[in-house]
């Protein structure tokens, strides 16, 4: 006689107010393959935890978001935010799009060199660019965007002294209506900075003001804020028209646009709630063609989408290591992966979802972390499937900033794999490997011995 | 005449002392001069007492919480149609009409389900966090108020504000503070249950009208009944309350239902203050716990948006008795286990 | 080990118990488990019956066991002058 499938044996107080079972099939619906290529498979391959990014959902939200712009507005063009995802395989895929790259440190502009891409087509954005960057940036000819005054009169000396004359964009901050306001980063529309700005490097005329540009803050989830950044940086380039009969060539709308998460604290599900790029799109079109510019003279429209394009592509796969009661009875799951490497589930609810069949019944629990810190929660709540040792499960939509912001902390970081349009998958970060790590430290030679108790330092 | 059989799904099953309007709806339905309905409930706790009210509900199924999103909520509504035949859905609760309202076509177009609801951008120009803004537009008085993302925003607001302020939460609850503590005490309780942002609102100073209302989405209002709580319960809710004569009350209902094309029913609150202002607390998308009362008055709200719903045209109510009161009570059914095993272990009774 | 006499126990896994007022739903592996508690069953032969129908080890299933019977008792569902 061949044995019934085994499941812990749960028990659950009926009590009001308690999530219906009716209530999270989705997380409890198996997703065990990604782009047709099996889940346990992949972990035994590559190890546990482990990213996985969907080459064809990149390439169609990349799609889908310029379409929602092109048929919008006659000029525009993506660059891809490299602090989003800098894996050189993701750059590579937008760059094959047809992005530019948007970097915002000397490291990120050497990636987006050593990618290939032209300097021209690199905008050098950020607080923080040192003078030897801005040299090679100008020399490089990419556009340079300047986030305030110390940085503005660099550029002019360094204009001088390499006698170039280096394309610039101001970043301009505003009230759109959205708080907190982003009013750290480059000029104030309201009090006028921006305007001054403007007139100093008009004055001065060792730069070549070519854009405008602003980033009014992350998932953002009003496209009326847009509309109204949009207005107002179409107001500053007419009046540059106006006042220096100079065109302004482009206008720069940064990122924002929210992805499909849901973030912490929101009661609805962001799949169902956040908007479409095409309502951003929209926004900012209408804003900027209702702006008063001759038709022949419309700025070049550029975005600089990250999470948008990239989120839902990427995907971490980990395994139950443990199951635990806490002192006050809720059940508690223990993964192999924490907020080491999923720096976003601070601020997120991310989707979790069994990557193997379960029968109906469910658990309310915690998920944590493999580190010995309490801030180590991946899902405070969570309602689950009766989740074992060796279980394993998809976290849904983690695309961006956490392959960027993971921490080498306590543990090594897990390979990413990117599964190609034909089903295959590709090693394109590999696992870290103690050598990774201790390849940047020196050990002084005084420090190389000792003795424990009387017993000789091992030799290697 | 012979009365045409139709079956209608309807939630807000909660008549408990802070009742939904689920059960109002339902009677008001029953006495419909055209339709035989047939009442499916739609319940999310298994103790909202409509479930075991079997002489108004036909059957009740457990449906997933708004939080489960869009996908989980279709998932459902298919299995139930399958055995049930929908013909319509009245959603009653301001946390899921979202999810409705994104389901509208889709419900309309696979499955044939009809629903009368507002469009989504009506249904968010009236967010509380938004009113102020539709004030504006729609030239109406709306109380001055403030949206808070953090506790840390509170200290911003004090310029603006002056002690008593009420403080609310997305879908429901308003409490009233009179201390900086006070206000982050209701932030945090509120915060937990309905998320954010938590809705700063000025505090007015006059007795509270309430109108309930439905238009056809054209801008033409088909009713429209005022009434004033007599009695409120500790909750706010109320407990007894009049129909009242109010050209003046109509008169701003009829202006917005106009002015925004209003679709469906809608229920609005005012603050009066004593020299005869009217100030727009709150517009809720849906029917009113005491939506029975209109039908009380001669204007069954719920029959004219069945008939909406299914795509015939009604006239509108051209008046409504006045001082006609309600008086709500509560009453203790009993009940077997067996049925609230039912309910908890199928999801259905 | 023994669970209360007065427990009710239904096939669709709903359990209620007439002392406190509270009422439970199980799978069909803590229905199992309950109703051989009810039938007096010990430990040892709840634990062989159950490795031997299902496919589980024994250390596994005697985590599992421990931590159901716990729950158990934290609802009160055991008899009371039990020691374990
Ligand atoms: C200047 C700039 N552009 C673009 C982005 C990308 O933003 P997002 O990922 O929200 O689209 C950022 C991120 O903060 C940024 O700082």
């Amino acid at each position: 006689m061949t044995k019934l499938q085994y499941e812990r044996p749960v028990l659950q107080l009926l009590n009001s107010g308690a999530m219906n079972k009716y209530g999270t099939r989705t997380e409890y619906t198996p997703y065990s393959h990604i782009e047709g290529v099996s889940v346990h498979g992949l972990t035994e391959k590559y190890g546990s935890p482990l990213f996985v990014i969907s080459e064809r959902q990149i390439r169609q939200n990349f799609k889908d978001a310029n379409r929602s712009f092109k048929t919008r507005y006659p000029k525009v063009q993506f660059a891809w935010s490299y602090k989003t995802n800098y894996l050189n395989a993701v750059c590579n895929v937008f760059h094959q799009e047809g992005s530019w790259a948007e970097v915002v440190s000397g490291f990120e502009y050497d990636k987006a060199l050593n990618n290939g891409v032209p300097g021209s087509k690199i905008i050098f954005n950020g607080p923080d660019k040192t003078e030897e960057e801005l040299r090679t940036a100008v020399l490089n000819n990419s556009p340079i965007h300047i986030d305030h005054l110390d940085e503005l009169y660099s550029l002019q000396e360094i204009a001088e002294e390499l006698n170039l004359r280096p394309k610039v964009a101001i970043r301009v901050n505003m009230d759109t209506g959205i708080y907190p306001m982003w009013d750290r980063f480059g000029f104030n529309y309201e009090n006028g900075q921006a305007w001054d700005a403007i007139n100093k490097i008009m004055l001065n005329d060792k730069l070549d003001l070519i854009g405008l540009h602003c980033h009014i803050g992350t998932y953002m989830l009003a496209p009326n804020a847009y509309s109204i950044a949009a207005a107002k940086l179409s107001d500053l380039a007419i009046n540059i028209k106006y006042k220096y009969k100079k065109n302004i060539q482009y206008i720069d709308m940064g990122g924002g646009f929210a992805s499909k998460n849901t973030l912490k604290g929101s009661y609805l599900l962001g799949v169902d709630t956040v908007p479409t790029i095409d309502q951003f799109a929209e926004a900012i079109c209408t804003s900027i063609l209702n702006a008063g510019f001759l038709e022949e003279e419309l700025p070049l429209l550029i975005l600089e989408t990250g999470r948008a394009l990239i989120d839902d592509a990427g995907f971490l796969l980990g395994s139950v290591i443990s199951n635990k009661r806490l002192s006050d009875g809720r059940r508690a799951v223990i993964m192999d992966f924490g907020v080491n490497i999923m720096f976003t589930s601070f601020w997120y609810d991310h989707k979790i979802t069994p990557a193997q069949e379960f029968s109906e019944f469910t658990e309310d629990m915690v998920l944590y972390g493999p580190l010995c810190m309490n801030i180590d929660v991946i899902r405070e709540h969570v309602t689950l499937p009766l989740l074992k040792k060796g279980d394993q499960v998809v976290v849904h939509t983690v695309g961006a900033y956490n392959m960027t912001q993971w921490m080498q902390f306590i543990a090594l970081r897990p390979a990413v794999v990117m599964i190609d349009l034909k089903g295959v998958a590709h090693v394109i970060r590999k696992r870290e490997t103690i050598k990774s790590i201790e390849n940047e430290e020196i050990l002084p030679d005084y420090l190389k011995s000792f003795s424990l108790n009387g017993v000789e330092k091992r030799t290697a | 005449m012979k009365k045409t059989d139709i079956t209608i799904a309807v939630t807000g099953l909660n008549a408990i002392d802070s009742p939904g309007p689920g059960i109002s709806v339902i009677r008001a339905l029953r006495e419909s001069s055209y339709y035989n309905p047939r009442i499916i409930g739609l319940s999310y706790d298994t103790m909202e007492p409509g479930i075991y009210m079997h002489d108004l509900v036909d059957k009740t199924y457990q449906i997933p919480f708004p939080s489960a999103g869009v996908d989980n909520l279709l998932h459902r509504i298919r299995e139930i149609n399958k055995k049930e035949k929908l013909d319509v859905i009245i959603p009653n609760f301001d946390a899921e009409l979202f999810n409705f309202i994104k389901l509208e076509q889709r419900l309309s177009e696979d499955l044939n389900i009809k629903m009368f609801l507002p469009s989504l951008n009506q249904f968010e120009e009236r967010q509380k966090s938004n009113l102020f803004a539709f004030g504006k537009k729609y030239k109406v008085k709306v109380p001055k108020n403030k949206t808070l993302f953090s506790l840390s925003e509170i200290p911003l607001i004090e310029n603006d504000f002056t002690f008593p302020l009420v403080v609310k939460g997305k879908y429901y609850d308003a409490k009233i503070a009179y201390s900086r503590e006070q206000i982050a005490q209701h932030f945090e309780k509120i915060s937990v249950r309905w998320g954010l942002p938590i809705i700063i609102q000025e505090y007015i100073f006059g007795s509270e009208v309430n109108v309930t209302a439905i238009g056809d989405g054209t801008g033409r209002t088909v009713g429209a009944v005022p009434m004033r709580k007599q009695y409120i319960t500790d909750k706010g809710k109320a407990w007894s309350g009049i129909s009242l004569d109010d050209d003046k009350l109509l008169k701003i209902t009829h202006d917005i239902i106009k002015a925004t094309k209003w679709k469906g029913s809608l229920e609005l609150e005012f603050i009066k203050t004593s020299n005869e202002e009217y100030y727009l607390l709150e517009i809720n998308p849906r029917f009113p716990a005491w939506i029975y009362l209109a039908v009380g008055c001669g204007q069954n709200h719920p029959d004219a948006l069945l008939k909406m719903a299914l795509g015939r045209k009604v006239k509108s109510f051209s008046k409504h008795e006045t001082g006609k009161m309600f008086i709500r009570y509560s009453y203790d059914m009993i009940v077997n286990l067996k049925e609230f095993e039912k309910i908890s272990t199928l999801g259905e009774l | 080990m023994k669970i209360k006499q007065n427990i009710a126990i239904s096939d669709s896994g709903f359990i209620f118990n007439p002392t406190t007022g509270d009422s439970f739903s199980t799978n069909p592996i803590g229905q199992e488990i309950i109703k051989l508690l009810h039938n007096s069953k010990t430990e040892d032969e709840i634990r062989s019956f159950i490795l031997e129908t299902y496919q589980i080890s024994r250390d596994h299933f005697e985590k599992d066991y421990y931590d159901f019977i716990n729950v158990l008792k934290k609802y009160k569902l055991l008899e009371e002058n039990e020691k374990d």
